[in-house]
């Protein structure tokens, strides 16, 4: 295997859809699953006579994105059209922007599995409408409109990915970023963050890039993440062989776990980009971008910035509370709730998202919510329940969805912090185990954890800890 | 009563007398059309039940008249507009009992001031042509002389109201389509300056050039159409926001009664001689009103057609492609697989001319070609638009004959495209630069066909424009009309 010997080069084309209530240039809802051509009108079906009108909330969206993504934003910039036809592109083009996009040269940071970081370029990112789609059936072609027109961005990244890996990060992290600025929402299994790669390999010290193969429309970070693998070895390999690397666009089998041609190097298509002429130039004033510059929503790294500082959060516990804007919510909710950081940070780390993981849930759907989680940890710290009995509740309420309160409650989990009851406990301990008494007595006063342990044990972990630990030495002691 | 040589001042004052009510006006004109239609071959479609109960409704409010300003007025409207429930063709097999499913801005505008349609009218496919003769439909006559044409691509719209069977008319007009056809038919016709109308519901031919404009017997008619049509619209993002002005009420007292006039000899080379004739005869009523001339100079106007066919193919390459066969429209019968069904469709659906335009333009807007054709025209375009910022430092207006020639026979240039083509030598240019052309009729040459005078004002200037050609329009004195307007059948 001569793997080593071959570098790949790695650039991602991502399309993320724009979160707007209407769609891109005009105003039909921007709406998935809806019945088949119910959001559509004379624009985005493409009428004789029909004329785009620029949607604003797209162009802030798509503002910032290149805010948060680092790049130069261009006051001024065309929309183009992209000729082509194809039956669910109405018009027999796509507006898009071609020459001079809104935005360019940007970059991201992305955290490795070394530990260190590597920051990727971003070439550009160019608005554009989305096609319709293509349902081909066994009787022919049905073609539904709802998306057409919906408002993407276009984020193309520099060549500077070299591994697999390196690739699924900055992808984690575009995705995150966008979800976080309330551009995105990344949902990947409605198609609305896509991704098709550029992949090629040369050998090790070499700058020439090599024939480059298109990987589209890949539907997850574990698909991205394998399928670049695998294109690498096989490219790497054809070349081992003495085979030339055809330029061609390929998919992966996800069930094969292999890329499959869809089709080989395109017959070279001219898309005759010209600009719009049905839109003025697209002018961004600079009191505007201030605005939007100014009501930026926080991104994942600010986040993780403010969760270390604020509730004494280690780098890592930070990052992983901030893995995804869901989480942050959760725990900042929780937070707000328990007003205990520390604690929070741990349930949250410990309890919830390991449990979740093993019943493959995402945090939008936790059996448990921010608030019910929230009062748990303040029966702890009140004193109520113990930590230990916490656990036991915490896992009925995994289970069930029920309050912490009911479940103590039903269960009669409730802390025993009454002297008294514990005093009437501690005697019958003490009476029942009369030689570890006199053991104790002798000297060894490492029982005590044995008489705690066995009062512990009789109040099926109600007692209060700190209390009993306290009687139980005084009783022992006197 | 016979109402097809009025203008709507004239009807409005009727109707204000309550002389007549618009369901006899509106009959009037049906009764015209189907008489009349069939020499001619204007009107493409009419429903004559909708058109008359539209104007029973407003016989129902005549004591609306001054609040509709185009109270009961007949209009006819290329059909190239859509309009909801009327069949939209643009002259094109390919949409062919094409309806539209909604109602172009101009249009709703004019409809919610009282205006009647009387009937869609006939035009060049995609307003691609000068005579009429590119229509699927059948080429139109010119009511003056029925050998001839009536000008393009707004023919039917042109020929509709000279018939007398329409009061005014809609059209379009990119290079020149509203003004020549006007000149040929002996009315005033005008193509406001770019983004003056709302685009929205036309049938885009060259978006960055397509306007729309009306046809009218007096410049007081054009300015009450314009006034109500024109204006903002947030469904077409090239229409301008500017505020617009009372036209007509300006008409009443004019600001200015004398106007300079550029003249560019050298642009005027090799125009027919009675047209030339006519020229200069309506320039010396200019100099009696108090006006003058100055020679001015526009050295790119030689570039303008050549810069049209480049800009114009390039933008209609791309507009027309969605007339595919896959969504609406004409669909072909022979298709085996669906690249067939995209190229017979077009191939079957879509005329010669209109072709030869969506090769020329995709041509230039290949790789490779791009930056020698459409991105070169389009700085010759700005050239051509300096040149006349230049020539309004010292002009008022630029005037010139609209077409260098009167009516031509049917079939005299139809082998010859660039023949056709130099029918809007004059006009193209003012389209390229986006300004305001208005065409009045000033003369009749040997064979009593009507000449078209030219007046092409600042960016905006309509109010000017309008004010001038009014005055000259008293001056002229009243322009006779074609034979057939003024009789039954």
């Amino acid at each position: 295997m001569s793997l080593e010997k071959y570098e790949a080069v790695i650039g991602l084309e991502v399309h993320a859809q724009l979160m707007t209530a209407s769609k891109m240039f005009c105003r039909c809802p921007n709406q998935y699953g809806s019945s088949p051509n119910t959001n559509v009108c004379p624009v985005c079906t493409g009428q004789p006579g029909a004329l785009p009108v620029i949607n604003k909330k797209a162009m802030e969206l798509g503002v910032r994105a290149a805010i948060a993504l680092n790049c130069e934003i261009h006051s001024e910039s065309v929309f183009a059209r992209k000729n082509y036809f194809y039956p669910d592109l109405p018009k027999g083009y796509q507006i898009s922007q071609y020459e001079k996009p809104f935005c360019t040269q940007g970059h991201v940071v992305v955290q490795l599995k070394t530990g260190e970081e590597k920051r990727i370029g971003i070439t550009r990112i160019h608005f554009e409408e989305d096609a319709g789609k293509s349902n081909h059936e066994a009787y022919g072609t049905l073609v539904n409109l709802n998306r057409a027109g919906v408002p993407l961005c276009e984020i193309v990244s520099e060549p500077d990915m070299r591994t697999a890996h390196e690739a699924g990060q900055y992808l984690r992290a575009l995705h995150s970023i966008l979800r976080y600025a309330d551009i995105c929402d990344g949902n990947m299994e409605e198609g609305n963050f896509r991704c098709d790669a550029n992949i090629s390999v040369r050998p090790v010290g070499t700058e020439k890039f090599g024939t480059k193969v298109e990987l589209k429309n890949i539907n997850s970070f574990k698909f991205v993440e394998k399928a670049i693998e695998y294109e690498v070895q096989r490219q790497v390999f054809a070349i081992e062989n003495g085979e030339k690397i055809i330029q061609q666009t390929r998919s992966w089998n996800s069930a094969k776990n292999v890329t499959e041609v869809m089709r080989e190097k395109e017959q070279a298509h001219d898309y005759r980009y010209f600009p719009e002429p049905d839109l003025p130039k697209l002018v961004f004033s600079s009191s505007w971008l201030d605005k939007i510059k100014k009501e930026m929503p926080e991104l994942p790294q600010q986040t993780s910035a403010r969760f270390k500082a604020a509730f004494d959060l280690s780098d890592y516990d930070a990052s992983v509370l901030t893995s995804s804007k869901e989480l942050a919510k959760y725990f900042e909710s929780v937070v707000s709730h328990s007003k205990n950081g520390k604690a929070s940070a741990n349930w949250v780390m410990n309890e919830l998202l390991g449990r979740l993981n093993a019943a493959s849930k995402e945090i939008d759907s936790s059996p448990v919510s921010s608030t019910q989680l929230a009062e748990l940890i303040a029966k702890i710290d009140s004193g109520e329940i113990s930590g230990k009995i916490a656990k036991t509740v915490f896992e009925e309420m995994f289970a069930t969805s029920k309050d912490a309160s009911s479940i103590i409650k039903d269960k009669g989990f409730v802390q025993i912090s009454d002297p008294a009851a514990l005093e009437n406990v501690i005697r019958k301990v003490i009476e029942s185990n009369p030689s570890q008494l006199a053991d104790y007595k002798a000297g060894k006063v490492k029982l005590l954890g044995f008489f705690v342990g066995q009062a512990m044990k009789e109040t099926k972990g109600q007692a209060n800890p700190a209390l009993l630990n306290e009687l139980v030495k005084k009783f022992l002691d006197s | 009563m016979e109402f097809g040589t009025l203008s709507i001042q004239q009807l409005l004052s009727g109707y204000q007398k309550k002389d007549f009510k618009p369901s006899e006006v509106a009959a009037s004109f049906l009764k015209n059309i189907s008489d009349k239609n069939e020499k001619l071959n204007a009107f493409l479609q009419v429903r004559p039940d909708e058109t008359l109960s539209q104007a029973r409704a407003l016989d129902e409010k005549m004591s609306q008249v001054e609040k509709l300003p185009l109270f009961g007025i007949p209009i006819a409207i290329k059909d190239n507009f859509l309009v909801r429930g009327w069949q939209a063709t643009a002259g094109s097999k390919v949409l062919s009992g094409y309806l539209s499913p909604y109602t172009a801005t101009s249009v709703e505008r004019l409809q919610s001031m009282g205006a009647v349609i009387v009937g869609k009218v006939n035009c060049d496919e995609f307003a691609m042509g000068s005579s009429n003769e590119n229509s699927a439909f059948g080429p139109v006559r010119n009511p003056w002389a029925l050998d001839r044409v009536p000008g393009g691509s707004s023919g039917g719209s042109s020929a509709a109201v000279a018939a007398g069977l329409a009061t005014v008319s809609l059209g379009t007009d990119t290079g020149g389509s509203i003004r020549q056809p006007a000149s040929l038919c002996g009315l005033v016709g005008l193509k406001p300056s770019y983004g003056r109308v709302s685009r929205y519901g036309i049938v885009s031919y060259a978006s960055s050039l397509d306007q729309v404009g009306p046809f009218s017997r007096t410049v007081w008619d054009s300015a009450r159409v314009l006034e109500v049509m024109a204006g903002h619209d947030g469904m077409d993002a090239t229409s301008a926001k500017r505020a617009v002005p009372r036209f007509t009420e300006e008409l009443k007292a004019p600001s200015k009664k004398s106007f300079t006039l550029g003249v560019s000899r050298s642009w005027l080379e090799g125009v027919d001689s009675d047209v030339a004739k006519a020229f200069d005869v309506a320039i010396e009523f200019f100099k009696k009103m108090g006006g003058k001339v100055v020679e001015i100079d526009l050295p790119h106007t030689q570039y303008a057609l050549s810069t049209y066919y480049l800009i114009a193919p390039s933008e209609a390459s791309s507009n027309l492609a969605r007339y595919d066969g896959v969504h609406y429209g004409y669909r072909t019968q022979s298709a085996k697989t669906s690249e067939e069904l995209y190229s017979k469709s077009r191939g079957e659906g879509i005329g010669r001319e209109v072709k030869l335009r969506i090769m020329l333009g995709t041509y230039a807007l290949s790789a490779g070609y791009y930056d020698a054709f459409y991105l070169k025209a389009n700085q010759v375009r700005r050239k051509i638009q300096e040149d006349f910022e230049k020539a309004f430092t010292q002009c008022d207006f630029v005037v010139s004959p609209t077409s260098p020639s009167t009516a031509f026979k049917l079939g005299e240039k139809t082998d010859d495209p660039l023949k056709m083509y130099l029918s809007d030598i004059f006009t193209l240019p003012v389209n390229l630069a986006g300004l305001p052309g208005l065409s009045v009729p000033c003369g009749l040459d040997s064979n009593n066909l009507p000449i078209g005078f030219q007046m092409i004002g600042k960016p905006f200037g309509e109010s000017e424009l309008f004010s001038a050609a009014h005055q000259y329009e008293q001056i002229r004195g009243e322009f006779p009309v074609a034979d057939m307007a003024k009789g039954r059948g």
